[in-house]
């Protein structure tokens, strides 16, 4: 075999082999699901973030917008700190969004589900307050732009995720309270 | 006559630190003489289409009928608790993580290692290596460091294209005999398979797999008896010693990576 056959043939191998590990990075694992990477970070505080990893998906209306990057301890609020970043083409998202943590499926993984809430606009506030008062809307000063979601905006309103035996706890005792009552009647 | 049997012992054991040392030190020498394998590319290229380019015809035939299979049986076993879904999750992360880089590994072994050293331990036997040495051209540089070098650089390219082979074997099977969703079976693959713990660990364990083998390959031709029967019993001993280390590291590298 002379060496221009012998070099045609490694060279084939060679773009096989890659082709096959690209096929493998993009259509085999979640590379090809990846955004571009860029993004704002919002912040959320929840009770109770057991069963949420970093990368876990972060929906609203159960599309992905967003991955949790960060999740720590408050020491002096005894809270999870979840950190979320959300891609950049949504960034329209109202400053009232609540967040909870849900579970995917039955026994799932858990997931941060973003519920859309009211965009808190402070000139609406203040008409609102001026109507109650009875005296003209002071609108000077005033940001008169519906508020949205950005860099290092935090969540007020959270909801954490449910753990199975608190579920059980609260619910035996409930009935354990209710069985006293129809006793002592 | 009495301390014979601990002798033997002792024999056993020096000889075998003795290979184990002679080994090390051909392969710090293949090290060594592999830079200036870049001025002469031509002897790389050659090897690489011994090691790798022959090989290819068993790893894209095997990788695609051990997809089919994985297919066939994750489907039976997965059918049973409805989640039949999931059946390219099951061929994809064994092939990536495990099926991959060990099938590839050890049909690589018996297809590139056992001739490596049988056409070194020939080259011995037949005294091309000492006549090389006669003209001063180290036959480390000249035969053993492109070959090594070329089963490195095969190795992984060979499991990658098993495991993609694979992963299309299964899902030909999954999708077109079986009638799972052809959605399903690619968004569910993509929504389990991590990049960097799964493939990157998968492309990890061949490059590891192609370094070993390949040594155990050149080292055991190189130190073969030169008679014939040397050279049949060194082939033996490199696809039994590799595929044994294939396995062994295997666990090691999975417990290592995966094991939390």
């Amino acid at each position: 075999m002379t060496s221009r056959t012998v070099e045609i043939w490694v060279g084939l191998f060679v773009v096989a082999g890659i082709a096959a590990m690209f096929m493998l990075a993009m259509q085999v694992s979640n590379l090809g699901t990846y955004s571009s990477g860029e993004g704002y970070e919002i912040e959320a505080r929840f009770e109770d973030a057991s069963g949420l990893k970093v990368r876990s998906p972060v929906t609203m209306a159960g599309v992905t917008l967003g991955r949790v990057t960060n999740i720590s301890f408050d020491g002096k609020s005894y809270q999870a700190v979840v950190t979320m970043t959300i891609e950049k083409q949504y960034n329209q998202l109202p400053a009232g969004t609540s967040a909870n943590i849900y579970t995917a499926g039955l026994l799932g993984e858990k997931y941060v589900g973003l519920l859309p809430g009211s965009a808190a606009d402070p000139c609406e506030d203040e008409k609102l307050q001026a109507e109650l008062e009875g005296r003209k809307p002071d609108l000077q000063g005033l940001d008169c732009k519906p508020q949205h979601l950005a860099q290092g905006s935090k969540i007020q309103l959270t909801q954490g995720s449910l753990v199975l035996e608190k579920l059980i706890a609260q619910f035996v005792s409930s009935f354990m309270d209710n069985k006293e009552k129809t006793k002592n009647k | 006559m009495k301390l014979d049997p601990i002798r033997n012992l002792g024999h056993s054991g020096l000889s075998f630190f003795q290979r184990l040392g002679r080994g090390n030190i051909l392969f710090v020498n293949i090290l060594r003489g592999s830079p200036a394998l870049l001025l002469r590319p031509g002897l790389l290229i050659q090897q690489v289409y011994s090691v790798g380019v022959l090989s290819l015809l068993i790893i894209f035939v095997s990788g695609l009928f051990v997809g089919m299979v994985l297919g066939l049986q994750g489907y039976n076993t997965l059918v049973k608790f409805g989640a039949e879904e999931s059946l390219g999750v099951v061929v994809a992360l064994s092939l990536v993580r495990e099926l991959g880089p060990v099938v590839a590994g050890l049909l690589f072994a018996g297809r590139a290692g056992s001739a490596l050293t049988a056409e070194i331990g020939l080259m011995k036997a037949t005294e091309q290596l000492s006549a090389m040495e006669m003209m001063a051209v180290d036959p480390v540089r000249r035969v053993l460091a492109p070959r090594f070098l070329a089963g490195f650089i095969s190795m992984p390219l060979l499991a990658a294209i098993f495991s993609a082979v694979g992963v299309l074997g299964g899902y030909f099977v999954g999708v077109g005999l079986l009638g799972v969703d052809e959605g399903a079976y690619w968004s569910q693959i993509q929504a389990n398979v991590d990049f960097d713990d799964d493939i990157i660990n998968g492309v990890i364990k061949s490059v590891v797999f192609g370094v070993v083998i390949t040594w155990i390959a050149v080292f055991e031709g190189y130190d073969a008896i030169p008679t014939s029967e040397g050279v049949s019993r060194a082939t033996t001993r490199t696809v039994v010693h590799s595929s044994l280390a294939v396995l062994g590291l295997d666990f090691i590298l999975t417990a290592l990576m995966f094991g939390e």
